[in-house]
């Protein structure tokens, strides 16, 4: 189950979230207000479908894949 | 709205920041983007940088990237360092090796929240000697070696091209790989003392061609600040933003505070305010007339009609400033070639508002020499200003 990499620091901003990993030392961006909202709720215990339970069942695809490019670069940790 | 537009109208605090914390300076490179060299007596105190990183930790500020001058000629430089790192600001800083022994190297290792950058401006030392002084290619390999053998991951070499090293890329890179570094390559602007040097320095419209097909080719291997968004215009957008983040994304706060839409603009016309004013960094920011005007629609200007403009975005404010275009014309190295037509009728340039040089040279500093070719007026002239004419 995944949680924010502990070397990653997010910074709220109007159109979403500005992502800082440390250790890697790259930026991400979460361009959806809601899609911060879903990583917040990602905290190593919680299974990815109940953190994905308020969205819109049509728009869960693209933020899985959202998800999934988080993963990929380290901003989210198993 | 897109991302991008985002960024073009402001956030609420820069993604990263600029501070020089010294103009001064061991060495006294030709092309010296903040004409450092001397200390500035007013200089913002060890307690006034530390209040500024309470308020870029409040701000959310991710990291800085410290310069100066050479930033660890400073005597709290690594305090100030420790303190960042303490508070969730992160450090990326500039040197040219003077202070990174093997002792500092072990330290850096040390620490995930720290990130060093070597300066070099040549990949060989007669290339590098000529732009940073004699001496300044060998200490800069010898702090990437203490860093090397310390197990610092991934320092960076940050070169700014220049007519002289670009054919050297490949060998930079190569040096790069060498220490296990990264190679971060930025451009030459005509600020501070590289207004004087630009004519002779800059890249010829093949070389940054070159650049350009080089940089395609190299993708995300090598790092750039985002500063070659003008050679956009020749095809594909290069990684990065591609717009310029001045007053909008990114700023600079200097030896003494005060706060410049970018590194590259020291000068009144780009002074939003200073940190030491009521409000600090947060209401420049925030607040500032000049942020504001930049985060306002920019027009094209001359460019607009231009068919690349959506790539290049008219280019970088401080290289049309500093040679005396107007900011809504094209970038003097604009790769259409209207920068040089429009630079054709410039008459005069803006000249920086400071001057940190050191006024006597350095030991080792490259030297601009003039020959005098005429004869001496008689053959047992031994003083030197025999027959000169002034």
């Amino acid at each position: 189950m995944l949680r924010l990499h502990p070397q990653v620091s997010v910074r709220p901003e109007p159109f979403g979230a500005l992502l800082y990993h440390f250790g890697t030392r790259r930026l991400s961006f979460l361009k959806d207000r809601r899609l911060l909202d879903v990583v917040r709720r990602l905290d190593g215990s919680t299974e990815l479908e109940a953190a994905l339970a308020d969205v819109p069942e049509a728009e869960r695809a693209a933020f899985r894949t959202a998800l999934n490019t988080l993963e990929k670069t380290g901003m989210l940790t198993a | 709205m897109k991302l991008v537009e985002h960024f073009k109208t402001g956030l609420d605090a820069p993604i990263c920041l600029t501070w020089e914390l010294t103009y001064a300076c061991n060495l006294a490179c030709v092309h010296c983007l903040s004409s450092s060299g001397r200390r500035d007596p007013r200089e913002l105190s060890t307690e006034e940088c530390k209040a500024v990183i309470d308020e870029l930790q409040r701000m959310q500020v991710f990291y800085v990237n410290i310069g100066g001058g050479e930033p660890t000629v400073r005597s709290d430089f690594w305090e100030l360092v420790d303190y960042a790192t303490a508070h969730q600001v992160g450090v990326k800083f500039s040197t040219n090796g003077v202070r990174i022994d093997a002792e500092v190297a072990a330290r850096l290792a040390a620490s995930d929240y720290v990130d060093v950058q070597i300066s070099l401006d040549g990949a060989t030392a007669p290339v590098n000697d000529a732009v940073r002084g004699e001496g300044s290619f060998d200490m800069a390999v010898r702090a990437l070696g203490h860093l090397r053998d310390a197990g610092f991951r991934d320092a960076k070499i940050s070169v700014v091209c220049t007519r002289h090293n670009i054919g050297q890329l490949d060998a930079f890179k190569a040096l790069a790989d060498s220490f296990g570094a990264t190679l971060r390559l930025t451009r030459l602007r005509p600020s501070g003392r590289g207004a004087d040097v630009w004519d002779d320095l800059h890249p010829t419209a093949e070389q940054q061609r070159e650049l350009y097909d080089w940089l395609v080719a190299h993708g995300e291997d090598v790092l750039t600040g985002d500063s070659f968004f003008h050679l956009s215009a020749y095809g594909s957008a290069l990684p990065g933003l591609n717009l310029c983040g001045a007053g909008r994304v990114v700023c600079l706060i200097d030896p003494v505070g005060d706060v410049y839409a970018c590194p590259f603009a020291i000068h009144d016309e780009f002074l939003a305010g200073n940190v030491r004013s009521p409000g600090g960094f947060q209401e420049v920011w925030r607040s500032s007339e000049l942020f504001r005007e930049l985060r306002e629609p920019q027009s094209g200007g001359a460019c607009s009609s231009c068919e690349f403009y959506d790539s290049c975005q008219g280019g970088c404010m401080a290289a049309k400033f500093f040679t005396g275009l107007p900011l809504d014309g094209p970038d003097p190295e604009c790769v259409q070639g209207y920068g040089e037509l429009a630079l054709a009728s410039v008459s005069s340039a803006p000249k920086p508002s400071g001057d940190h040089s050191h006024r006597g040279g350095v030991r080792g500093g490259p030297v601009p020499v003039t020959l005098v070719t005429r004869r001496p007026d008689k053959t047992c002239d031994e003083n030197p200003l025999a027959g000169l004419q002034v």
